[in-house]
């Protein structure tokens, strides 16, 4: 299958949403909102609940699922205050040492007035940095379409894990091929360079695991749903093993060790 | 329209006439004697804006000036001892033309990347300095961006010196992908250890800092300041302005909108940024035992 399927695939109208995978993941989820600053923003949705036992804090981007419902939710273009509250609630989380689990699912934070008014440049940064340093387990699920800072902002953690036909990238490929070919029309020659598929990725170290999906999320959901319930039972279980001081550490290696470049000679200081 | 307004007219348009002709240049004039403001179109003299620190005396915005103009402005003279000078970028996802992209730019800049880092003294305070190169591919952040203000930040760590970044970007580069993206992640972990470590960091945000470098080590300053007449956001005015399709508020993203919005703590002159900075370092030294 190309890139551009999977991107096709990913944004399929019959492919659950982040809500639809939380209610079937975590039965006693109890959604909690709010940034305790501004206001409540329903492009991240958040709370508790348990999976196998174990309480859990869970963020998810929330596209909707109709016409109106994606227009409540912003398409699952966060403002700031959506991560604001995912911080928040990630705060929460380790004061009561919950693990956190958190689903990817945005073309990118918006671009609009209020969001650049209430800084979301300011607000996407903070969260990195807070997340690089939270002293619980943060396991990342990228669902189905992780676009730019927008999706990053929720996505540093211990462990990253794509399902079998999510993409990630910097951008949307509508938004790279409009940028570097001038033109937004050759989105699909973008997604094939782009390098976005959780095998892609996979490769490059980028990501972790890749969760299977049978026949697809938008074919039949179960399947997947209960492949990642599997991993991610094993992942809680595995990582609740590691203390925080180990998890930490290597938190910090996996993203500090991302870049390739070449090193030369060291030049004569030209000042 | 009362006598006197109509008078007041006829002024204002007499006068932008001989604006105009001023502008006129009447005899060979060797290139690079006049500069021209990109926002009053004021016709300027080259070595009177280089006198006043490239800013235009009519309507003091500020031009855009290479790493050398800017750390010759900020730092002692000679201080400068430049670290990770010899990494370049490679072309991860095989984008045509990306190569000769970066050797124009390395042509044009005489560097080989986009950041150039290193030790360097502010009225004999001792920091850790980086500039972002804005003639280098927009001051993009890719893998070798990103590689080197982590390093910086280590080093500061290490040394124990006040940290200071000049940003100036048009965010993450587009060209290396998810490796740029995931440079966000990298530089702000960096800046977490440097949290643990009480260092202090003075972010700088010049024109423009924008995407992946905005939303990143750029607004994580223990003191963030604006460079006067700088855009700052997060996402470009372009891409807003096709989101919401209506025209963008007068002043909307300049370095004064985000002081107002609590985003940067001071908003400061070209000419008043180094005498800021030594007197925002004189309260931090000593500090860190």
């Amino acid at each position: 299958m190309s890139a551009y399927e999977k991107v096709k695939l990913a944004r399929h109208p019959k492919r659950p949403t982040s809500k639809q995978v939380i209610k079937k993941l975590f039965p006693d989820f109890i959604e909690l909102k709010g940034d305790r600053q501004f206001k409540d923003d329903p492009s991240i949705v958040g709370g508790i609940g348990s999976i196998e036992g174990i309480p859990v804090t869970i963020i998810g981007q929330e596209k909707g699922v109709n016409t109106k419902d994606k227009i409540y939710h912003n398409f699952g273009m966060p403002h700031p205050e959506g991560y604001r509250k995912a911080i928040r609630l990630m705060l929460q989380a380790e004061k009561f040492q919950r693990p956190i689990i958190s689903f990817i699912d945005t073309p990118g934070a918006y671009p609009g007035l209020g969001a650049e008014a209430r800084g979301q440049a300011q607000a996407i940064a903070n969260n990195l940095k807070v997340m690089m340093g939270l002293k619980t387990t943060i396991i990342v699920v990228v669902l189905s379409e992780g676009g730019s800072g927008g999706a990053l902002a929720i996505g540093v953690g211990d462990l990253i894990m794509m399902f079998e036909n999510s993409v990630y990238a910097i951008l949307s490929p509508e938004g790279f091929a409009s940028i570097l070919y001038k033109d937004s029309k050759r989105a699909k020659e973008a997604a094939e360079i782009m390098k976005i598929t959780a095998k892609d990725l996979k490769e490059l170290g980028i990501i972790d695991e890749i969760i299977k999906e049978g026949q697809g999320l938008h074919i039949d959901p179960e399947i997947g749903i209960s492949q990642l319930k599997m991993s991610l039972i094993d992942a809680l279980k595995r990582l609740s093993r590691k203390p925080i001081r180990r998890k930490l550490i290597s938190r910090y290696q996996k993203f500090r060790q991302i870049g390739l470049y070449v090193e030369g000679e060291e030049d004569e200081s030209t000042n | 329209m009362n006598f006197l307004d109509k008078h007041k007219e006829n002024l204002k348009a007499f006068s932008k006439q001989t604006e105009k002709s001023k502008m006129v240049t009447p005899v060979d004039i060797p290139d690079g004697v006049f500069v021209k403001c990109d926002r009053c179109e004021a016709s300027l003299y080259e070595k009177v804006m280089k006198k006043n620190n490239y800013v235009c005396p009519v309507c003091q915005n500020h031009f855009r000036i290479d790493v050398n103009t800017r750390l010759k402005m900020i730092v002692d003279d000679e201080s400068f001892k430049e670290l990770d000078s010899s990494l370049m970028s490679t072309n991860p996802l095989s984008m045509p033309g990306y190569e000769m992209k970066i050797l124009s730019a390395v042509n044009k800049t005489k560097r080989k990347n986009a950041f150039i880092s290193g030790a360097a003294k502010i009225a004999g305070i001792e920091v850790a300095i980086g500039v972002l190169d804005s003639y280098f591919m927009m001051g993009s952040m890719g893998s070798v961006v990103g590689e080197k203000v982590t390093r910086l930040i280590e080093f500061s760590i290490k040394e124990s010196l006040p940290l200071i970044i000049f940003s100036a970007s048009g965010g993450a580069r587009m060209q290396e992908g998810i490796f740029s993206l995931m440079q966000m992640a990298k530089t702000t972990a960096a800046l977490n250890r440097l949290d643990d470590s009480k260092g202090l960091f003075i972010s700088v945000l010049t024109h423009p800092t924008t995407g992946g470098v905005a939303a990143s080590f750029a607004s994580l300053g223990d003191i963030n300041i604006a460079e006067k007449s700088s855009l700052i956001g997060f996402a470009g005015p372009r891409v807003i302005k096709q989101t919401i399709r209506e025209e963008l508020p007068k002043g909307f993203q300049t370095a004064e909108f985000q002081e107002n919005h609590g985003q940067v703590d001071i908003v400061v002159h070209r000419q008043d940024l180094k005498k800021t900075l030594y007197n925002i370092l004189k309260l931090h030294v000593g500090d860190r035992s």
